[in-house]
């Protein structure tokens, strides 16, 4: 039976790795190369890389900290944030990543998503959704880290990327992140009801019991989180205990 | 021992090599090549696959020679074959996805998408049925060990013989298919952590 994903989400900035909260406010804390090594020892299933670099000048210094990371880490890694051309896939892919993530180009021209699908495969296209609700509680898309609103209806944006060719949708509440409250369950249950593909859930994490909501209520067949592993408030393995004590399946 | 990646743009080939870096001999090379003579003279022979099944056996076709010197590999040879996903299904003799296409025609069987109500691509970690407990590909690997799948076609055979290891995804998909000196993982090993690069090791240790 298939299990469900734990995975850790490593936000880089300038080749360092920082998690902030709402999105702001960073704090530094470290070698995503390091801290990569240290979530494959400890059993996560698979490793996002998040670059949230505002220049594009410092592209190089992504494709190094995840070449480095392919060196070492024989375990799935999706890379996402400033994907917005064919050439930028082809550079991740080349320096050892397995999926991209596409997130605001796919906003701004969603048949980027269209045609990556078709020349890279659906498997490696992941489309990151950021969701928040706005003033009449309507689940919307934002871009730019969850500054900007598009006016886009989340449920309806996903349907679409899919029917683009997006092999997976990774779904982040903008409300709940960095808040501690939990996934915003709505907000994935309602996608993952809607589409075909996986989706992962993303944003809110603060307790061990959130992972296992995101699967039982939400219908994530992943979890992600940042900080509550960056800063080892939980291991890996402690999530997933907890995790198969309420029934989810997951990877001893 | 020169092991061969064949190189026909397809997909993250710098997984499988690093991955084979890893578990090699001191005295085992690898190459990644688009060239036909090395691919004709390698002593064990790796086919990764990313993508659709008829962009990766074009792919193929297009490299002059390329698929003759597979073949005089494989098939004259009978040096160790390992196809991975999209390389695994490449050896049967039919696939149906986006169109028909023709594969190598080493096992008889087509490539057909998964019939679920579950999630596709069926992708993440599940767990092996092993079949053939007494494969050298299997030597010290555990019955229900996962390994990382990514794909919504699978590869139906004729034979169940041919069929090494199952997972299960709705229905009984075949993970690990081999006939003689060919072996096919529907899943990526080089993306399997330990148990992945337990099972390279394997493959590099086997003399079919």
């Amino acid at each position: 039976m298939l299990s469900a994903r734990v995975i850790p989400c490593l936000d880089v900035k300038d080749g360092r790795v920082v998690k902030g909260i709402n999105f702001v406010d960073l704090i530094d804390a470290g070698d995503p190369v390091e801290q990569a090594k240290l979530y494959d020892a400890e059993g996560a299933d698979e490793l996002t890389f998040l670059d949230i670099t505002a220049s594009s000048d410092n592209r190089d210094t992504l494709l190094d900290v995840v070449s480095g990371t392919a060196e070492h880490c024989f375990m799935p890694l999706t890379v996402g944030g400033g994907v917005r051309k064919e050439a930028d896939i082809i550079a991740l892919l080349r320096a050892g990543a397995d999926k991209v993530s596409i997130n605001t180009e796919a906003v701004r021209r969603p048949e980027f998503v269209k045609e990556a699908a078709e020349k890279f495969g659906s498997q490696c296209i992941v489309v990151a959704i950021d969701a928040k609700r706005n003033g009449s509680g309507k689940l919307q898309v934002f871009t730019h880290g969850g500054r900007e609103s598009t006016g886009l209806d989340a449920i309806r944006w996903a349907e679409q990327m899919v029917e683009y060719g997006a092999g997976e949708l990774l779904v982040t509440s903008m409300d709940r992140d960095g808040t501690r409250k939990g996934f915003d369950i709505e907000l994935i249950s309602r996608i993952s009801n809607r589409v075909s593909v996986p989706v992962i859930a993303s944003g809110g994490v603060g307790g061990l019991e959130h992972f296992a909501q995101g699967v039982l209520d939400g219908g994530a067949t992943g979890v992600l989180a940042a900080s509550v592993f960056h800063f080892g408030e939980f291991s890996i393995a402690e999530v997933k205990k907890d995790m198969a004590s309420r029934g989810v399946k997951v990877r001893s | 021992m020169n092991l061969v990646i064949i190189d026909y743009g397809s997909g993250n080939l710098r997984s499988a090599s690093k991955a084979l870096e890893r578990v090699k001999s001191s005295r085992s090379t690898v190459c990644v090549t688009k060239d036909p003579d090395v691919v004709a003279s390698a002593d064990y022979l790796i086919l990764p696959g990313v993508g659709a099944f008829p962009d990766c056996k074009k792919g193929i076709t297009v490299l002059p020679g390329m698929i003759d010197a597979i073949a005089e590999n494989v098939v004259s040879k009978g040096r160790p074959f390992l196809g991975i996903c999209v390389g695994m299904q490449l050896m049967s003799a039919v696939g149906h996805e986006y169109e028909t296409t023709n594969g190598f025609g080493w096992l008889p069987g087509e490539v057909i998408k998964i019939e679920t109500e579950l999630k596709l691509p069926h992708m993440g970690w599940n767990e092996l049925t092993i079949k053939s407990l007494g494969h050298p590909l299997f030597k010290n690997v555990d019955q229900g060990a996962f390994f990382y799948f990514v794909h919504s076609f699978h590869m139906q055979l004729k034979e169940e013989k041919f069929v090494l290891a199952t997972t299960d995804y709705g229905e009984p998909i075949a993970a690990v298919v081999g006939k003689d000196n060919m072996i096919g993982t529907q899943f990526h090993p080089e993306k399997s952590q330990k148990m992945g690069l337990l099972m390279l090791e394997n493959f590099l240790n086997w003399r079919p």
